[in-house]
Parts: structure tokens; C-alpha cells; sequence
């Protein structure tokens, strides 16, 4: 055995290294705690309460859009339990098969198994537990933190519709961008280029004060059979109101979707046995037809409609969409959707020719060309740079006060107001945002880290 | 994030760094800077807009002007949002806030700020079109209510339906001008702010005389400038100056007659109240010719309020609460001496 020339500590590359990482975490340590100890001093010093203690304050105002939360405790809590648990265990499921070199995909047991420990016992829980689950909703009286939830809520709201629909809107778009047809081509391309050179306040502006407000006045709605009504304030349009027999129906419907599965699974079967593709059409019809039909006629109506009725100022009953929540969603979803089409057609074209040549000598169809070679090897290039816009949509919703739509920012904005307390809802704004921010990344990435080529 | 959004941020960034004085020494430093910085609406006729000549003018304004001339210094403005005015007050970003600005408890006492003197006794209001036919408030149980958000405003709305047992659905916008282009498109039924605001924006209307403001006054609102608290000289040189104003309509001095009343008075409050006898404009810290400079520079305080908001302006609004004690209204000034 070679002895090793001894070097002293101070020369030793690691132990340097460490050194001054340790150092710098200690320095901005340091710096975190001065920034922290001035604030609560200057604050202190000018006279300024602080603390958090004033979010179990009543609020007092009222907010324009309310969503229904759930409260974390009882049924519920057991509920989220039933869920992490089948999710964890399909992971496990997976992790098994892997080694055994299977897949989930490869016997129905198994579909069946993820199906019910992730939908089926949860749900099943949810009904046991349902007398202890309880929701609370926004009133006047209620604290400064449900305020901020009902915010967070519809900010939330807002940042998962127009992530999905500024992702097919993109895909559309990009893929008329690189269709053959010289108009559609043309008119993609304009659109990328008028919406994401505008900025997106304007664009808000625009869709909330110059399209929306050409509607007309609510005692001249456009009213379709008394079902839906459109104005100034809204679309208005019919509401379910559960009876008896809805969680029954609700069942039935899930049932038979999950159904569809398996016919599929039992065509492509046929398909490859045979070379015949098994009946798909007429057994999910049956299905989705046939089992909520059978609940209904067995069980009575599943859901009443409440109808929309003007009533004094404006309509009373049903469900809608307000102005500002359909603008807000509309200018996001555009706005976004103009990166989102680039992304995606830059990703089309990094894949290499010879691929869709090699798809299409191959007898694939056009379509299956696009979703079965060139979309999947796509996905990695438009991956990254995808998970930014979605960021973008997060982050862009807190323009909403803007146009009056009670987000996050709005209503801290009162409640900032309101209590003076300017640092602690600025804090919460952040926390907030960045949390939000950090879990869709932490998606974005898992799922990145899931389709990217894997190197032998 | 906007730009108003990243000035409220800016605006709380101070307290976080920098170990900053506290209050202290506002008349120094303002004397210091040749100018005093003041916060004020971006535009709200009457209060503080700019007018024809690219000149920001108005009856909050007004009393920054006043402010300004008693430490002989220009002023500065600074158009916050009603967000924004006390963070903006906190951290120094200015010297003095005069943006109709509601004297309660809790801001008094736990913001580290100080109000001064009420300078317009206001009351929160709604108006509505004349075509809806609702004469009074307690008539608008389900309307659709615009407002601007940061105020008192969302606080008296809610306070007023929930005791009346009417409903109501807000639309809260940042800016009282998107209010005014929501209701104005018929996105609501009601506009609600201080009755003052109301007549402000009614006067931005396509169509002012389409639209009326009801009779109920839902709140009391005092308005007045605000400083820092932990500085009592400066509270009280503003104090002061507000009350030379309204004590000035008192004894009938002008902008135009001020200086011949100074030299010719008999009247031993007004010598005293002008700096001609007596140390108690030193006694602040200002220099004898203070009084009849602020005068000079706004005049006396009926003069402000007929300039900016009375019968002759497009607001068209009555003296009401803010006519002298004398008259039965409100403004009472502290004696001089």
C-alpha cells in the first residue's frame, strides 16, 4: 500500500470547499436574521404593530366570488388519507411490477387494482366519513384567513383552467402554424405575433372593458328558452341541485367511464388477435347510456335545475360565469397560448425529419404520425421551457384586480387596508406565490425527469 | 405583478433594511431638500388632478401647498393609490398625506401615523342611474355594487346590507377610474365612495345628469392630511396651518386682502394669528411671515373649498357639514395665542 503524501487541512480542496460553502450559508444566514431583526425594529421604533394575530380578526367585507372550501378535519382529513395511501401504494404496485418487468398496462388485474386503491377507497371513504365532512363558506363574519383562502381558491381556479386550455389552444395553433395550408399557416402565425407582443394588463383591458362590455344591459339579455340568459354581469345558466339519488348516478357515470377503459383495451385486443379492431362504439354507448339511465329510472331524477329568474337588479338562482372571471381566463389562456404554440412548434421541428418520413413509410396516418412518433419525442424539448408559462399564468393572475376579479392579491389588498398590516400580507403574498410556484415546478420537473431520453 | 403592485412592495422595503431614524426632524429635512414631498390621489377632480395646464391642482393639494409655503419650500407630489398612502407615509417615501384619507381608530392608533385636522367632513354615499327609479338606498336589496378596493369603503357597504338585511355582489377594481368605466358600462347598479368622490366621478360620466346620489349617508367620514407620528413638530406645523386657513374665513381674510389686514388690523388675534405681534409662528419653528405666506400661496379656507369643490365647480357641492361654526357646520378653529 502506496502512503499517501499527507497535505495539510488548510490546502486539502475538500475541506476548502466546505469551508467556504459553510461560510456563505453562514453569511446569508447572518444577513436573514439583521434584515429580520431591523424590520421588527423599525417597526417597533415607528410605532407599527405586527405580528399575525390579526387574521383571526372578522373580516367585514364582502367578496364578490366565493367557492365552497372544505374544512381539514373529520371525513375529509380521512378522505385525503384514503388518497395519499392509494397513491403511495400504486407507486409501490409499480415499483414491484418493475422488477417482476412488467408494466400496469399490461394485465386489467392491475388497472383495476391502481383504480380502486386511488379512486374507489377514497371515494368509498369519503361516503362512510360523509356526516363529518364539513365545508364553510365566506360570509361577512368570517376571519381574515378565510378571506385569504377564498382568494387563494380563486386564484387557484383561475391558474389550473388557464394552464389547460393555453395548452390546447397552443397545440392548435402551433400545429396550424406548420399545417401545408397557406392561410391557416398565415393566420397562426399572426395570432403568436399579435398576442405576445401586447402586454397581458392590456390585453386584460381590453377583453374586460372593450368585448365584454358590448354585451347587452341585463333587462335586454339574450336569453335562450329561458336556460341561458347573457349580459353585462354574466352568463347565466341553470344549476343541479342534488337529490337522493345523485351519489348513486355520480357512481354510475364513473363506473361506466372507467368501463370505456376496458372496452378499448379489449378492441386493441381484438385487434391484434384477429386483426379485426373489436366492437368500441356501440358497447361504450351502451354503457354510458345504459347504466346512469338504469339508476335514474331505478332511483328517480338525480338532480333538480334551479333555473336563473331576473329578479330586482339582476338574476337571481342558477349558476354563471361573471364577467371578470371570464376575461380574466380568456386574457391569461390567449396571452399564453401565443408561447405555448411557439414552444410546441419548436419542439415539432427539433424532431429530426427522417422520423415522420420513416412514421409515414410505415403506412402511419397522419394523425398517428403526429401522436404516435413526433408528439412523444417532442414533449422533451417543449417540456422546460412549457413549465415557465405555467409559472407565467400563476404569477399573472394577481393582475386580476385589475379587472375586479377577487384573487389573492385583491383581497389582501383589502385586508392590507383594512388592518395596516403591510408586511405580514406581503409576506403572505410571497409565501403564497412562491409555494405555488415551487409545486408546479416540482411537477413540471418529475414529469420532465418521466419522458426524457433515457441514456444507456 | 403591475407597477402599483411593485410600489407597494418598494414602499414596505425600507422597514426591512437599513436602520432608517425614526420621525424626527421632518421640518429640517424638508427645509434641507428645498421641497416637500406629499402624497396625493393620481386623479380625482376636485381633490388633486391636473388641469389644462399640466399643473396638479385641487383641494387636497391645496393643503400640501399650504404645508409647503409655511416651511417655504416647493412641493412634490406623489400619486398613490388608496393602497399604497400608508405604507407610502410609514417608510418616508413623504412628508405629509392629504388624499381624502378617513380619521378611525385603528389607523390612529396602530400605524404609527398621525392625523392632524379634519379638513372635509364626509360621508360615504351611492349613486345610481336615474333610470333604475330607486329612490333610496334601502331599495337596493341583490344590486351589484362597484367600488374601489383599500378603503373604508368595503367596510361601511358591507356594514350597511348586513344591518338591513339586504344582499349584495361587489366588484372591488384597484382604481377609482375602472369603478367609474365598470358602472358607467353598466356593469353595476351602484357606485359607492364618499359622497365627494361620487360627485368627482360623476362629473367624468358620458352622461353626468343621467346619474343621482341617493339621500342615505351610510358612514361618517372625516377626512384629513396625516403625518408621522413621533414627530410633534411637524404634527403640529401642518395642525396649524389647516386651522390658519379655517380661522382666516373666520375674520374675512383673503388671499387678495391678507397683507393689508397684517399691516392694518386692529384686532389682537389677528396680529397674532398673522406673526405681526407675538412668537407663535418661532415657537413652531417657522419664521413670522409664515401665516401670510400660506394665505397668499391658498388662500383662507372657504376660498379652497369654493375653488376646488363648491357650487361653481363641476362637483357642485354644498357647503353642508364644512361651513363655519358660525354657520352651523363643523369648522372650528383652535384660538390663536
Amino acid at each position: 500500500m502506496m502512503e499517501k503524501p499527507k497535505v495539510p487541512l488548510w490546502r486539502n480542496p475538500t475541506v476548502r470547499a466546505r469551508f467556504y460553502q459553510f461560510a456563505m450559508l453562514a453569511g446569508l444566514i447572518a444577513l436573514a436574521i439583521n434584515v429580520y431583526q431591523n424590520t421588527l425594529e423599525n417597526l417597533a421604533k415607528r410605532g407599527i404593530g405586527s405580528g399575525f394575530g390579526f387574521l383571526a380578526n372578522e373580516a367585514g367585507f364582502r367578496i364578490g366570488e366565493i367557492s365552497t372550501l372544505p374544512v381539514f378535519k373529520g371525513g375529509f382529513l380521512w378522505f385525503l388519507a384514503a388518497l395519499f395511501f392509494g397513491l403511495v401504494a400504486s407507486k409501490a404496485l409499480a415499483n414491484w411490477l418493475k422488477q417482476k418487468h412488467e408494466k400496469i398496462g399490461d394485465k386489467d388485474r392491475w388497472i383495476l387494482a391502481i383504480i380502486a386503491l386511488t379512486v374507489v377507497i377514497p371515494l368509498l371513504v369519503l361516503y362512510l366519513g360523509r356526516d363529518t365532512v364539513e365545508t364553510v363558506q365566506y360570509t361577512e363574519s368570517s376571519s381574515y384567513t378565510m378571506a385569504l383562502m377564498t382568494g387563494f381558491a380563486n386564484t387557484i381556479k383561475v391558474t389550473i383552467i388557464g394552464c389547460i386550455l393555453s395548452t390546447f389552444l397552443g397545440l392548435f395553433v402551433a400545429l396550424g402554424r406548420l399545417s401545408p395550408n397557406w392561410l391557416i399557416s398565415k393566420l397562426c402565425k399572426w395570432y403568436v405575433e399579435v398576442n405576445r407582443n401586447l402586454p397581458v394588463l392590456m390585453q386584460l383591458f381590453f377583453w374586460y372593458f372593450i368585448v365584454i362590455q358590448q354585451l347587452p344591459n341585463v333587462r335586454q339579455s339574450v336569453n335562450i328558452g329561458d336556460w341561458l340568459f347573457l349580459n353585462k354581469r354574466g352568463l347565466y345558466l341553470p344549476s343541479f341541485i342534488p337529490q337522493e339519488s345523485a351519489l348513486a348516478f355520480c357512481i354510475a357515470v364513473a363506473v361506466a367511464l372507467f368501463s370505456l377503459v376496458f372496452i378499448w383495451r379489449r378492441s386493441k385486443r381484438v385487434l391484434e388477435t384477429t386483426g379485426e379492431p373489436g366492437k368500441v362504439l356501440i358497447p361504450s354507448l351502451a354503457v354510458l347510456i345504459g347504466l346512469p339511465g338504469l339508476v335514474w329510472l331505478v332511483g328517480g331524477t338525480p338532480f333538480a335545475l334551479e333555473m336563473p329568474v331576473l329578479k330586482g337588479f339582476n338574476f337571481r338562482g342558477g349558476t354563471g360565469l361573471t364577467p371578470e372571471f371570464t376575461a380574466l381566463v380568456i386574457g391569461l389562456t390567449v396571452y399564453v397560448s401565443a408561447f405555448n404554440a411557439e414552444i410546441i412548434r419548436s419542439g415539432i421541428q427539433s424532431v429530426s425529419k427522417g422520423q415522420r418520413e420513416a412514421a409515414r413509410a410505415l403506412g402511419l396516418k397522419e394523425r398517428h404520425v403526429m401522436r404516435l412518433v413526433i408528439l412523444p419525442q417532442a414533449m422533451r424539448v417543449i417540456m422546460p421551457p412549457m413549465t415557465s408559462e405555467y409559472l407565467a399564468i400563476a404569477k399573472s393572475s394577481s393582475l386580476a384586480v385589475g379587472v375586479g376579479y377577487p384573487e389573492l392579491v385583491s383581497i389582501g389588498g383589502t385586508i392590507l387596508n383594512q388592518s395596516g398590516q403591510s408586511v405580514e400580507i406581503v409576506g403572505i403574498w410571497m409565501a403564497v406565490y412562491l409555494s405555488i410556484s415551487l409545486l408546479i415546478s416540482a411537477g413540471m420537473n418529475w414529469y420532465n425527469a418521466r419522458i426524457k431520453l433515457v441514456e444507456r | 405583478m403591475n407597477m402599483r403592485r411593485i410600489g407597494t412592495l418598494l414602499a414596505t422595503l425600507p422597514l426591512m433594511v437599513a436602520a432608517a431614524s425614526a420621525g424626527a426632524g421632518t421640518l429640517d429635512n424638508v427645509q434641507k431638500a428645498g421641497y416637500l414631498k406629499c402624497g396625493t390621489h393620481l386623479e380625482n377632480p376636485g381633490f388633486s388632478a391636473l388641469n389644462s395646464k399640466g399643473q396638479r391642482e385641487g383641494f387636497d393639494v391645496d393643503f400640501c401647498r399650504a404645508v409647503s409655503a409655511a416651511a417655504n419650500v416647493d412641493t412634490k407630489y406623489t400619486s398613490l393609490t388608496s393602497k399604497e398612502r400608508l405604507p407610502a407615509l410609514q417608510s418616508g417615501e413623504i412628508d405629509l398625506l392629504s388624499r381624502t384619507t378617513t380619521w378611525t381608530m385603528s389607523r390612529d392608533t396602530k400605524l404609527g401615523l398621525d392625523y392632524t385636522v379634519v379638513t372635509l367632513y364626509d360621508g360615504q354615499g351611492m349613486m345610481v342611474r336615474k333610470d333604475l327609479g330607486v329612490k333610496s338606498a334601502l331599495e337596493l336589496d341583490g344590486a351589484t355594487v362597484c367600488l374601489a378596493t383599500g378603503s373604508t369603503t368595503e367596510l361601511n357597504i358591507a356594514d350597511y346590507f348586513r344591518k338591513n338585511n339586504m344582499t349584495f355582489t361587489p366588484v372591488v377594481f384597484d382604481k377609482q377610474p375602472d369603478v367609474r368605466k365598470a358602472y358607467d358600462a353598466g356593469r353595476c347598479d351602484v357606485h359607492t365612495t364618499d359622497v365627494s368622490g361620487l360627485a368627482a366621478q360623476r362629473s367624468l360620466m358620458k352622461n353626468p345628469q343621467e346619474h343621482i346620489i341617493l339621500p342615505e349617508l351610510i358612514s361618517k367620514e372625516p377626512l384629513g392630511p396625516l403625518v408621522r407620528q413621533g414627530d410633534d413638530q411637524w404634527g403640529n406645523i401642518v395642525r396649524w396651518t389647516i386651522y390658519l386657513t379655517q380661522a382666516a374665513e373666520e375674520k374675512g381674510i383673503t388671499a387678495a386682502n391678507v397683507e393689508q389686514i397684517a399691516k392694518t388690523s386692529k384686532d389682537p388675534e389677528v396680529k397674532r394669528m398673522l406673526g405681526q405681534t407675538g412668537t407663535l409662528w418661532q415657537d413652531l419653528g417657522l419664521d413670522k411671515d409664515a401665516p401670510v405666506r400660506i394665505i397668499k400661496t391658498v388662500g383662507n379656507y372657504g376660498e379652497i373649498f369654493d375653488r376646488n369643490l363648491g357650487p361653481d365647480t363641476p362637483l357642485r357641492l354644498s357647503r353642508g357639514y364644512n361651513a363655519q361654526w358660525t354657520d352651523g357646520g363643523l369648522i372650528y378653529a383652535r384660538p390663536f395665542r
